[in-house]
């Protein structure tokens, strides 16, 4: 269990401020989301958290800030999705799953046999073991994506970025994986921090959303705090209803001129 | 989906699944290490003095200690067995294992297939601190250490003016090594013609030779290229790592720049090492690795095992071939090496070209 915070941060990338005196508090356990239009620093703030690129303020888990991790240290507390991981040429899924348990795997040493029972049981998990032979740079998007979630989670870390780990998942692997973290994040207590497109899976999946526009928090809280037809229309520039169902949930629906919402039934 | 609490390995598939990660496949490397042992005792018998296989055998296995075996070699016979052929032979193997494992090492670093210790400006940054060496009439224990000094500068300043340019692209890495080279080069020639007198020693160093007087060149050089190969060898999982990039291995828990910077210390040193003593013998580094990787696989703990063992025949091969075709006038085995490499690399780009 291990809680995140965040101060002031601030990244610069080509002398532009890309990410602007963002603070944020996740409590150990609990899931916090990212939203915001493209550009607006979602994948910049995550890469500050996992300590790929250098930040102004203070990132710190349970008080300890990431910039004094070794790299190690911090693998092993930090597992990433990236948005746009590497395909690395001639590697087995297999292989590419074996990569997370590199933190524990001495410096010149190799994997154990525990090791490649982790990495078997996330292959079964992600229905991915008949795969497991195949070359990473032959997977579809969706196969592959699984594949790098399964690598994170066998660095057994108890804090998980996820840079839009769904967004080549259809709509039945998306749902499933998250419900996967989901469950991880309520068995293990696991620290979540994702970045999602898609606002209405935002809304599900969160406890706590955090709407970033040109690198600041413009919006935080609940679904129903930032998921509202104001601040979406504002700051993605899009035409939407938000429809909020019995029991809580919040619905996006895009709209377009002259056609009606109306027709969706039982929501509204 | 079964969840993550159910137990593993209990899916209908898995026993058509054994998972098996990757490994050095052991017909690979009985069959490299036979055609090693093969072109060894091909390199020690064949000569302008041919040596009787079963003779050489008897000598090789008369040195275990408390054999004594009749049926040698005469006197005349051993000395060229051992005063000629063997140092030349081990050296052939050094140097040949050294350069593919070298070549592998910095195509692991870059991420480029076609990062070589001849594109990067190692070998010519070598040749110039050798030229110096040679040049100013010091003792030759200071060649090996003016080449690797060399080197050094030599891949710094590719690295420095290819991110200069380009960023991290590993074209602009290429390209730059190309400009340091010709510079380094030209550096050299510009020495040359100043010291007339030394031009044969420089020229004859820079085709590459695997000359030797004897064991003491071997002895000079196999300090640095044993530290340098079992450091690049040890890496192997790690350049496997890094092969998802530099952002991607820190958050896998490798320092990628550290581990950059340890290979190609290594690599430039082992370079440098067998450069000095065999001059430039160009393309073991990128054409040994090449074939293993389309023979056997391309994880760095299948190509380094391999491209050492490649290497090694490689040189001794091209090495024999140098010595016997133009006999009894010997060919710089640079000459021959690169005689199949150029053709050989044409051929990698063009198959590259698809994932480029
Ligand atoms: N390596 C980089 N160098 C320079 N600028 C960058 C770099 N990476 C991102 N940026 C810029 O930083 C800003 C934020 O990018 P970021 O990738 O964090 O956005 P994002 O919110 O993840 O967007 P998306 O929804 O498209 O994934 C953008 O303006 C982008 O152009
Ligand atoms: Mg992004």
């Amino acid at each position: 269990m291990t809680a995140l915070t965040a101060q002031d941060v601030g990244v610069t990338l080509l002398e532009r401020q890309v990410v602007d005196g963002v603070s944020l508090s996740v409590p150990a356990g609990t899931w916090l989301t990212l939203v915001g239009p493209n550009g607006a620093g979602k994948s910049t703030l995550l890469r500050a958290v996992s300590g790929a690129v250098a930040h102004s303020g203070t990132i710190a888990f349970d008080g300890v800030e990431v910039a004094r991790l070794r790299s190690r240290e911090r693998a092993r507390l930090v597992a990433v999705v990236p948005q746009d991981p590497t395909r690395p040429e001639g590697m087995t899924v297999l292989d590419y799953v074996l990569l997370g348990r590199t933190p524990y795997i001495p410096y010149l040493g190799t994997e154990s046999a525990e090791d490649l029972a982790m990495a078997g049981e996330l292959l079964d998990t992600l229905e991915l073991r008949s795969l497991s032979h195949r070359l990473v740079t032959e997977l579809s998007g969706g196969e592959f994506q699984r594949s790098v979630l399964a690598r994170a989670l066998s660095q057994q870390a108890p804090v998980l970025l996820l840079d839009e780990p769904t967004s080549s998942l259809d709509l039945g692997h998306a749902q499933q994986v998250l419900e996967l973290v989901d469950e991880l994040r309520a068995s293990r207590g696991l620290t979540v921090v994702s970045a999602l497109h898609d606002l209405t899976t935002a809304g599900q999946f969160a406890d706590h959303l955090v709407l970033l526009a040109d690198g600041r928090v413009v919006a935080q809280g609940s679904a129903q705090e930032v998921l509202t037809e104001e601040l979406i229309s504002a700051h993605y520039g899009a035409r939407v209803r938000v429809l909020t169902d019995p029991q809580g949930g919040v619905v996006v629906v895009p709209l377009r001129p002259g056609r009606s919402v109306r027709e969706i039934g039982g929501v509204a | 989906m079964t969840p993550v609490s159910s137990a593993a390995a209990t899916g209908p598939d898995t026993a058509a699944h054994a998972l098996r990660p990757v490994r050095l496949p052991r017909r690979w490397l009985v069959a490299s290490l036979a055609i090693l042992l093969a072109a060894v005792l091909l390199g020690l018998t064949v000569g302008p003095a041919g040596l009787p296989l079963r003779g050489v055998l008897t000598e090789i296995v008369g040195l275990v200690p408390g054999v004594h075996l009749d049926g040698g070699l005469d006197d005349r016979q051993a000395a060229v067995l051992w005063q000629l052929r063997a140092p030349r032979v081990v050296l052939g193997l050094v140097v040949g294992a050294m350069l593919a494992l070298a070549g592998a090492g910095y195509q692991g670093v870059f991420r480029n297939p076609l990062a070589d210790p001849y594109l990067l400006g190692v070998a010519a940054g070598a040749g110039l601190g050798a030229t110096f060496a040679i040049v100013s009439g010091g003792n030759r224990v200071l060649v090996p250490l003016a080449a690797f000094a060399g080197g050094v500068l030599g891949v710094a300043a590719t690295y420095a003016l290819g991110r200069g340019v380009g960023g991290r692209s590993t074209n602009s890495l290429i390209l730059a090594g190309v400009a340091v080279a010709a510079f380094l080069t030209a550096v050299q020639t510009f020495v040359n013609q100043r010291n007339v007198d030394s031009l044969r020693e420089v020229y004859g160093w820079i085709l590459g030779r695997l000359l030797t007087a004897g064991w003491d060149e071997v002895l000079t050089v196999l300090p640095y290229i044993a530290v340098s190969a079992a450091v690049l060898l040890a890496h192997r999982r790690l350049l496997d790592v890094l092969s998802v990039g530099p952002d991607e291995a820190g958050t896998l828990g490798v320092p990628a720049a550290r581990v950059r910077l340890v290979v190609v210390l290594a690599a430039t040193l082992g370079t440098a090492a067998a450069v000095s003593v065999s001059g430039l013998i160009g393309f073991v580094g990128i054409v040994v690795p090449h074939i293993v990787r389309m023979l056997a696989g391309s994880s760095y703990r299948i190509v380094l095992p391999l491209a050492a063992a490649l290497g090694a025949t490689f040189l001794v091969v091209a090495d024999l071939v140098a010595r016997t075709v133009v006999s009894p006038g010997e060919l710089p085995v640079g000459v021959v090496t690169a005689f199949v490499g150029a053709p050989f690399f044409t051929l990698v780009l063009r198959s590259a070209r698809r994932t480029w």
